[in-house]
């Protein structure tokens, strides 16, 4: 750390540390979307099937839910939330990450982001859309999710437009065609690229329809700037809207451990925190199999575990600040739930949460363990593990101890739970395995600018011709 | 190679059209920046320049105007915005009021959420199209795409183009001071 602080300038002088000294315009372009062009190895293949397999799970589980209803679920009449909620919150945080980290990196001009924003939005849009599944899975009568949009009815009825549920309708759904439109605009001088560089009669045609016909010209790139800009800004309230909006659907509600002022920041925070561990689960793999080790460097993740160790620090002391109102209130039912967190039924759940949040993240301090690819790799997992279980306690300790002491009682999930949550996994990391060969996982326009400005400082731009 | 379609004009807004100009290639974002500010000192006015990335200060070295797109993009959040707020308060107090123990019908603290999403929606939406007109997009096939190399515009070239409209455009003069300032292929522009 000391080194750092010593000479901010050896750490990121504007990205040099990001990038190759060897790395030309021509070296980016072929090498970034040398996967969308080759062929694909058997890693590929072996990761296509696997993830198609679990993917048929996740249709298999659904398909049983609309035929059974949701009493194959281990949810009761106390404890009503189960695993569908938990997924629900824990891949809307993921999916709100991706879409703050590309924004206020932008905004705050971390050029390195060039190497992840792509694919990080890219997880926005697979999680933020397998999110929305789940409030309506969870309905026990799903084919009427329409009812809470507003539209002439026959009934003459309108949404509830006080209730935390009607605002997650508005707030994922336009979240999620604002990311499309965040993520789409940033790809058009990209497919661009692509188009000018298919060989074959088919890839001109389809990245040429999708590239809209982008000429790269000043007029176009000024307009690209102002408009991609402009979202980024927008995008930070939104995201802060969204998972707020999430938090609130917990903190309206009058029970023991989610009345609380502190779950909008609180849930904002956390949907970072894990956001930000899954974009180092995704980048690990995306590099080595893409061979993208020139664009996503040691440095990208000594940077990513630094705001990981932030993350944790700040999680640490919303836990802390939970424990203390509950006492400080001095309401018993709170201090109840609060007790039964630390020692009830569901007790080595929490510790263990505790430990992948919290401590664990804090051997970020030492520089070695920011720079063991491995080790950040195994603590990214083990965080992605600690936040799903801090989404699932939020729910299951509240009703499971809830204020009638005749409505205690435990929840267990079935094995339909399992592989709903197995199944989303397996078509999340299908989309993003057809992601990789479909449309280039680092964003090459802006590496080219990362390349020029790192050119800028040896004030020589001719070596990248 | 077919001939080139009709159109001569380039994009919404552009004045380019008329005799062929040219169009010069050169290795570097700096290369370029520099020519088309010593272009806009001898006095050239319809300039264009293809790069493969954004490149700072490009806009201004060229004299384009300003865009207005984000005032179009504030200008749909508030029409966003007032369209959320009257739809709820429209429903809850008017159309469809429900009395609960007395409590204010208009209780727009309730109603802040949907407000701001749907200004988000707007302005974004909005947004997007004002790009894409003022972008001349989408448009699949362009004369420019007819240029021998110029399919590095989206990879490691950048281009200055010099429309044939422009008053001080002579043939001959322009692509020597062209290759004055250090321009690699020069090629004829098709508008």
């Amino acid at each position: 750390m000391s080194e750092a602080v010593a000479h901010p300038a050896a750490e990121a002088p504007s990205g040099a540390t990001y990038l190759p000294r060897d790395a030309t315009y021509g070296s980016i372009t072929r090498d970034i979307a040398a996967p969308v062009f080759a062929p694909a190895g058997w890693r590929w293949w072996t990761a296509f099937l696997v993830t198609l397999a679990l993917t048929l799970v996740m249709i298999f589980a659904i398909l049983w839910l609309f035929i059974e209803g949701v009493g194959i679920w281990g949810v009761n009449a106390d404890v009503v939330w189960g695993f569908a909620i938990t997924n629900y919150v824990w891949w809307i945080g993921i999916g709100n990450a991706g879409t703050l980290i590309s924004s206020m990196l932008l905004l705050t001009r971390q050029r390195w982001r060039a190497s992840i924003n792509r694919f990080a939005e890219a997880m926005t849009l697979f999680a933020a859309a397998i999110a929305g599944l789940f409030p309506i899975l969870h309905l026990g009568r799903p084919y009427l999710f329409y009812w809470l949009v507003p539209y002439p009815n026959v009934m003459t009825l309108w949404p509830q437009w006080r209730s935390p549920l009607v605002w997650d309708l508005f707030a994922i759904a336009s979240y999620i065609i604002f990311s499309l439109l965040f993520w789409y605009t940033g790809l058009i001088p990209d497919l661009a690229s692509l188009r000018d560089r298919a060989r074959t009669r088919f890839g001109q045609l389809v990245f040429g329809a999708f590239a809209l016909g982008w000429r790269g010209s000043a007029r176009q790139w000024r307009r690209f700037d102002a408009f991609y800009w402009a979202m980024a800004a927008m995008a930070v309230p939104l995201v802060i809207s969204l998972h707020s909006v999430v938090g609130l659907d917990f903190a309206a509600g009058l029970m023991p451990g989610w009345q609380e002022t502190i779950f909008p920041p609180y849930f904002v925070v956390g949907a970072m925190f894990s956001g930000f561990a899954m974009v180092v689960t995704l980048a690990v793999p995306i590099r080595w199999g893409l061979r993208l080790e020139t664009f996503i460097t040691p440095a990208h993740f000594d940077a990513m575990a630094k705001i990981l160790l932030m993350g944790s620090i700040i999680m640490g002391a919303s836990y802390a600040t939970e424990w203390f109102l509950a006492w400080y209130a001095g309401n018993v039912a709170e201090r109840l739930v609060t007790q039964f967190e630390l020692s009830g039924s569901y007790a080595p759940l929490y510790w263990l949460m505790l430990l992948f949040n919290v401590a664990l993240p804090q051997l970020f301090w030492w520089r070695r363990t920011r720079r063991s690819l491995s080790a950040i790799f195994a603590i990214a997992i083990l965080i992605n593990v600690g936040m799903w279980l801090e989404r699932l306690l939020i729910i299951l300790n509240t009703l499971s101890h809830a204020y009638l002491p005749a409505r205690w009682s435990d929840y267990a999930p079935t094995v339909w739970d399992w592989a709903l949550l197995l199944g989303t996994l397996g078509f999340f990391t299908f989309l993003f395995v057809c992601f990789v060969r479909l449309v280039p996982a680092v964003s090459m326009h802006e590496v080219r600018q990362l390349a020029h400005a790192q050119a800028e400082l040896e004030d020589d731009d001719a070596v990248l011709a | 190679m077919p001939s080139l379609p009709d159109p001569p004009r380039y994009e919404r807004g552009d004045d380019v059209g008329g005799p062929r100009g040219l169009i010069a290639e050169f290795r570097g974002a700096d290369a370029l920046l520099a020519a088309s500010h010593r272009m806009r000192a001898a006095g050239y006015g319809r300039l264009e320049a293809y790069t493969p990335f954004a490149v700072e200060g490009l806009a201004e070295a060229l004299g384009l105007r300003p865009t207005r797109l984000r005032p179009a993009m504030f200008l749909a959040g508030v029409v966003g915005a007032l369209a959320g707020l009257s739809m709820q308060v429209w429903s809850a107090v008017l159309d469809y009021p429900i009395d609960s123990g007395g409590r204010p019908l208009a209780s727009w603290a309730a109603f802040v959420p949907v407000t701001f999403e749907m200004a988000v929606l707007f302005a974004a939406g909005a947004g997007f199209i004002v790009f894409l007109v003022g972008a001349g997009l989408p448009r699949p096939h362009h004369p420019i795409f007819a240029v021998p190399g110029f399919e590095r515009a989206t990879d490691d070239r950048f281009f200055l183009e010099i429309a044939g409209t422009d008053p001080k455009f002579d043939p001959s003069e322009t692509r020597r001071l062209l290759v004055a300032l250090g321009a690699g292929a020069i090629e004829e522009a098709p508008g």
